[in-house]
Formats: structure tokens, C-alpha cells, sequence
């Protein structure tokens, strides 16, 4: 149950992921930059497994968990799905693919078509991708909602008359309909109260283990995310810069900005959060428009160095399965390959 | 620590009531709690809860229709709130009681400069002049740590990212030094790094400053961190008060209970399942002339369905609102 069991195969391959945006300006509308939203970030998602996706707003991780999806066009990267590449495909071409892959989407509210009666949001990917008769599409939007645990009774409800509850489990019925692999859930539970949130993740862990689903599950609550994920990926500035086993993760983090979003979330017992040791990061995210030079993090870092500022550090497998990038760490694995190279020379010395 | 002083405010079985098309809701029954100088209450429940509708209602906040508060008394230094007029009403917003709400964005002007925003109240309350409002204005930024004070006087809000514009609502909340400063869900909005940033400032400004805090949250994580005591609302009632550690130790009420353990944490164990509250939070349409929690209750009994249990005290400063409890305690007894 640990680390993915690396037999298995990645359901969805990510590589060098990049997706800018144009900023327009001036008169005449010339392009002045690009907010980098997405700048090159590379991962694999194992199939039946939940890949957590956090960072703090305007991070990316939203636009990533879209592009993943081919909500948009790509600037450049690789997106394999089954093996199939799907990153440069003209957008037609992904019909096909569609109904493998789906999205569950942050607010409820806006997300369902207000006119539209629940039995037809949940139908209308069926009248897309399927010619099932209207009798089968039917029992099998009522198959669904039993399956979200709505009540078919209410099928010919409009969205306003549900709870915000209520609402996303319409949303994961609608994703659910076509049978799919894979489903981005984006934010599915932030819009939602405490006490509905624990109802609506159960439910996508039911559903999980009953349909045989893959998750990329996007979201800012650190500790929601520890309890669904398998894998978490961290992200900052359009970058991922630490992924690793959940457990891994939350008791060892490598990257220094891990730490301090780990540190900085609240501990819901009093006796705990006395024992925090804080790490209270200083200043804002900078502008993805424009990023800082070296390294994404260096101007909020309470670990930086001279070389944070000039070099961009790569991404390193510094444990088994555990990626991070930071200079700290390249630094501390070059150092500790030398020691240890030295350490035996001297032995060897010794001994002859 | 701050048992001794007689409360600033005090509120005693406030009632709101909405009128709404075919009917009224029922937003806020029968609260009462009181707050010590220089201490911080915090206020826990989701929304619906009537949480915000209470703070809104102590000082005449609320449109009046479709509000009304109907019952209750407010006693701010004894002067009771309800019965003022409204311009004395008027004073003592951003004077004696400070206000931060939520969303930074919309609380603040934005075809104004923030400089002026916080002048306002400076030049409205204190009387004082253009000078003498910059000057306590740039000092009041600095405090609410924001750098570059004086530079920043003349930006406009979208000039300032989320946090920063925190910084500023603090800093206007707590321009006329305030003896209340209300805080309804100051950090909501936030990024976890940029709330732990703006808790900590809090802390550090309660230490210089001295004034009383009610900070009204739904995050049980930002309450254990800062509260000196807390109350738990549902149906628009107290279900639960206590100081911080005693509810966090020792719950009693089923709903802060449950509360507690549905809420997942990056540093305890590890949960395989989540615990899950069934159901929905209720609307009331009527005052409750039941348990509200009822229905989503584990350990209800027929009891709950006869009558609201009122709040009963069953150790030091800790008080509940449930049938159960008043039985076990009557056992006791």
C-alpha cells in the first residue's frame, strides 16, 4: 500500500507540462509576456491511485489538473493517457478520449446548468458519447444516482432546490456517467461545510474502490489531502517542486517550502498546535508573469543560498519514490556521494 | 487568565428573525455569552449557523426589513446597543468596536485610496486633522505590518495582493483603538502560509494592544490555536461553551463531537475513514421547540423531540446545551 507498487502501470504519463498565457497591453494589444501558469512540470499517475495536487492559490494547480485534461491547448509538453499521447492532439481528436477522462469542478453551483433538470445534466454525457435508447439512458441515470446516494425521486429537481452537497454529488454523477478512468477533481470539497466535506470525500473513496477509478485530486487543505491521497505532488509558481509517498511527505518533507506549508496549517487540538514550530513564510507568491531568477521560491525561502538565486534546481529523486527540487538537497546528496566515496578510499588506504 | 474584569460586552438572549416570502427564519435563538477584557472568543459552527447574523445584530448592522432582532440585550459598558439610536450606534462602529470581515476585496472601497479608508474613521471619530489622521494612518499600517506604510497610503485596494489587504482592514478596524474588535472569518479567504502570517499578527497585536477579540471561524485548526474560550453555535443557538482546551479535551455536546472528528489533521493519526454528521444543518422556520441538532444525532432519544434542552453548566466556565447531558448531570445532582 505504500508507494504505488512500481509493477504497476502509470494510467496517465505527464511530461514537461507547460502552459502559458498571453498578456495583451498597450493600444494596440501587442503581447508584452506570458503569465507561466504552468511551467514545466512532469509526473506520472498510477493507475487506481489518488495523485493529491497542492499548492496555495494561483500556484497552478487548477490550470494543470485542466490542461492534464486538454481543457486547453498546450504551449508545449506530453500528456500519454493509456499510452495514447493526447498533448498535441487538435482538440476534435479527443472526442474519442473523452469519456475516459472527466472532471468534477470546485463550486457546485456554478458548474450545473441552472435550466437544466437533474435527470439531464447527469444524461447529457450519455446523449453525447452514447446511442443508448431514452428508456436505458434513464435507468442508468437512476443507477447513478443510487451509486452518488441521491435519491431518484428528486431527477426531476432543478439544481437550486439541492444542498451545496447534494450539488457535488450531481457533479460526480454527471463525471461518472460515461464510465471513465481517470477524473480530475478540482477543489470538490472547498466550496463545502466541515461537516459535508467528510460525506462528499467518503463518497469518492466509495466510488473509487467501486468503479476501479484513478483521482488527480487538486487541493489547498493539506490535511483532506493526506487523508485521500496516495501520492502528493506539491506545487509552487507553475512548478512542482517536491512529490513523494503521502506518508513520506507529510512526516519528511525535503523542500523547504513543503515544510512551511505543512507547519502553517492549524492543528485542531490545542495541545498539538503548542508543540508547532512554525515556519511563517515572509511575503507573497511573486507574479507567475514574472517569475524570479534561479530558483521559483528564493525570494520567500528561509533556506536560501547564493545559488537559489542564479540556478534553477532540478528535480531529483533524493529518496526512492520521493522527488524534491532544491538545491539543498543537491548539495547534501553531492556532499554525502563524496564523503561516502572518500570514507571508502580512506578505508581502502587504511586496509592496504 | 482573564477571569477577573467585568465583561465589556455582554449579550443576553438575543433574538433575529428574517421575514422572508411565506414565512420567517429563525437565524438566531435565544444567544447570550459575555467577553472579558482583553480576551479572545472564538466562535465556531458552519454557516447557517447564525454566527455572523449574531455579531452583525449586536451593532445594527443587519437591513432592517427583512431583519429584525427581536428579543435580547446588548450591554456594551452596561449601555445596551439595542436601544441606542442610530447615530450613537454610529459612533461606536469603528470606534468602540471594531470590524474585520471576511472577504478583503469587497469589504473595501475601491475607488478610494487606502490611505483615505483609513483616515476616515480617524477624522469621523477622533475629530482629528488631515496631518494628524496621515501620520496615525502610516503608524497604523506599520503596525499591521505592512512595509513601505507611507508609500502605500495613496494605493488603491487591487494594488495590494489578499494578505496585504487583510493588513489594511485590520489596520482600519483598529484605528480608534477599540475595545471590541470582531473578526468575522478573518483568514476564510486566505492561503494557509498568508493566514498563519496574519494569526500571528494578531497575537502580537492582542499583546500591545490589549483589546478584546471575538473571531468567528468555521476552522476548528485556527480556534485551538488562538481562542481563550469558545462557543459552538448550530440552529442559531449556543450549543457548547468552554474554555479552549477543556472543549477541545473534553467535549460534551454530540455535535462538537462529531465536529471534532470529522475534521481530518496533518500531524495526529491518520484516520482510514472520515466520520461523517448525515443530513443537513436545518433551517428554522420556526423557533425550535426541539433539539435542532436532533435529527443528525447519533445518541438522540425521544426526549430531544419534546423540548430545547437549555444550556446547562457542568464544570468551570463550561456549559452545554443537550438533553443528555442535562439528564446525566440531574443524575449526579
Amino acid at each position: 500500500m505504500l508507494d504505488a507498487a512500481p509493477s504497476k502501470k502509470p494510467l496517465v504519463e505527464v511530461r514537461e507540462l507547460k502552459m502559458h498565457f498571453p498578456i495583451y497591453a498597450g493600444l494596440l494589444r501587442r503581447r508584452v509576456g506570458e503569465v507561466k501558469a504552468v511551467d514545466g512540470v512532469s509526473f506520472d499517475i498510477i493507475e487506481g491511485e489518488t495523485l493529491g495536487l497542492v499548492g496555495e492559490s494561483g500556484c497552478g494547480k487548477s490550470t494543470c489538473g485542466r490542461a492534464v485534461l486538454r481543457l486547453y491547448d498546450l504551449t508545449s509538453g506530453s500528456i500519454r493517457l493509456e499510452g495514447k499521447e493526447i498533448g498535441p492532439a487538435p482538440q476534435a481528436a479527443l472526442r474519442d478520449m473523452r469519456p475516459r477522462m472527466q472532471m468534477v469542478f470546485q463550486d457546485p453551483q456554478a458548474s450545473l446548468n441552472p435550466r437544466m433538470t437533474v435527470q439531464a445534466i447527469i444524461q447529457e454525457p450519455l446523449d453525447e458519447h452514447t446511442t443508448l435508447s431514452t428508456k436505458e439512458k434513464q435507468q442508468k441515470v437512476y443507477e447513478l444516482m443510487d451509486a452518488v446516494g441521491l435519491n431518484r425521486r428528486f431527477a426531476g429537481r432543478y439544481p437550486h432546490a439541492f444542498s451545496g452537497g447534494q450539488r457535488q454529488r450531481i457533479g460526480i454523477a454527471r463525471a461518472l456517467a460515461l464510465n471513465p478512468k481517470f477524473i480530475v477533481c478540482d477543489e470538490p470539497i472547498a466550496a463545502l461545510d466541515v461537516s459535508i466535506q467528510a460525506q462528499v470525500v467518503n463518497l469518492l473513496e466509495d466510488l473509487q474502490e467501486q468503479f476501479g477509478l484513478t483521482y488527480l485530486f487538486i487541493s489547498h487543505d493539506l490535511s483532506m489531502v493526506r487523508h485521500i491521497a496516495t501520492r502528493v505532488a506539491v506545487m509552487y509558481l507553475g512548478k512542482i517542486v517536491e512529490l513523494a509517498p503521502r506518508e513520506a511527505l507529510y512526516s519528511a518533507p525535503l523542500h523547504p517550502y513543503t515544510e512551511a506549508l505543512l507547519s502553517a496549517v492549524p492543528e485542531p487540538d490545542p495541545s498539538l498546535e503548542a508543540k508547532v514550530e512554525r515556519i511563517i513564510l515572509q511575503g507573497d507568491v511573486p507574479s507567475p508573469a514574472n517569475p524570479p531568477k534561479g530558483c521559483n521560491f528564493c525570494t520567500r525561502c528561509p533556506k536560501v543560498m547564493d545559488i537559489c538565486r542564479e540556478v534553477e534546481p532540478e528535480t531529483r529523486e533524493v529518496r526512492p519514490g520521493h522527488f524534491a527540487a532544491c538545491h539543498l538537497h543537491e548539495i547534501t546528496s553531492q556532499t554525502a556521494g563524496k564523503t561516502a566515496a572518500q570514507k571508502e578510499a580512506n578505508e581502502r588506504q587504511h586496509g592496504e | 487568565m482573564h477571569d477577573g474584569g467585568r465583561p465589556v460586552l455582554e449579550v443576553q438572549g438575543l433574538k433575529t428573525v428574517f421575514r422572508v416570502r411565506g414565512g420567517e427564519i429563525h437565524a438566531v435563538n435565544d444567544v447570550s455569552f459575555d467577553l472579558k477584557p482583553g480576551e479572545l472568543l472564538g466562535v465556531v459552527g458552519e454557516s447557517g449557523s447564525g454566527k455572523s447574523v449574531t455579531m452583525m445584530s449586536l451593532l445594527g448592522l443587519l437591513p432592517s426589513p427583512p431583519a429584525e432582532v427581536r428579543d435580547g440585550k446588548v450591554l456594551l459598558d452596561g449601555q445596551d446597543l439595542l436601544k441606542t439610536d442610530e447615530d450613537t450606534l454610529r459612533d461606536i462602529r469603528g470606534g468602540k468596536v471594531g470590524f474585520i470581515f471576511q472577504d478583503p476585496m469587497t469589504s473595501l472601497n475601491p475607488v478610494f485610496t487606502v490611505g483615505y479608508q483609513i483616515m476616515e474613521p480617524l477624522r469621523k471619530h477622533m475629530g482629528m486633522d488631515k496631518k494628524a489622521a496621515k501620520a496615525r494612518a502610516v503608524e497604523l499600517l506599520e503596525l499591521a505590518g505592512i512595509p513601505g506604510a507611507e508609500q502605500r497610503l495613496s494605493d488603491y485596494p487591487h494594488q495590494f495582493s489578499g494578505g496585504m489587504r487583510q493588513r489594511v482592514m485590520i489596520a482600519i478596524a483598529l484605528a480608534c483603538d477599540p475595545k471590541v474588535l470582531i473578526a468575522d472569518e478573518p483568514t476564510t479567504a486566505l492561503d494557509v502560509t498568508i493566514q498563519a502570517q496574519i494569526i500571528e499578527l494578531m497575537k502580537e497585536l492582542r499583546q500591545k494592544l490589549g483589546m478584546a477579540v471575538i473571531w468567528i471561524t468555521h476552522d476548528l485548526g485556527v480556534i485551538a490555536g488562538i481562542a481563550d474560550r469558545v462557543i459552538v453555535m448550530y440552529g442559531g443557538q449556543v450549543v457548547e461553551h468552554a474554555p479552549v482546551r477543556e472543549l477541545f479535551g473534553n467535549p460534551q455536546h454530540p455535535y462538537t463531537k462529531a465536529l471534532l472528528k470529522t475534521v481530518p489533521s496533518v500531524r495526529g493519526e491518520r484516520v482510514r475513514r472520515l466520520t461523517i454528521i448525515e443530513g443537513q444543518p436545518p433551517i428554522l422556520g420556526a423557533p425550535p421547540s426541539s433539539c435542532p441538532f436532533r435529527d443528525r444525532c447519533g445518541s438522540a432519544v425521544d426526549e430531544c423531540a419534546r423540548r430545547n434542552p437549555s444550556r446547562t453548566l457542568i464544570g468551570k466556565g463550561h456549559d452545554v446545551a443537550c438533553v443528555m447531558v442535562e439528564q446525566k448531570e440531574a443524575a449526579h445532582a
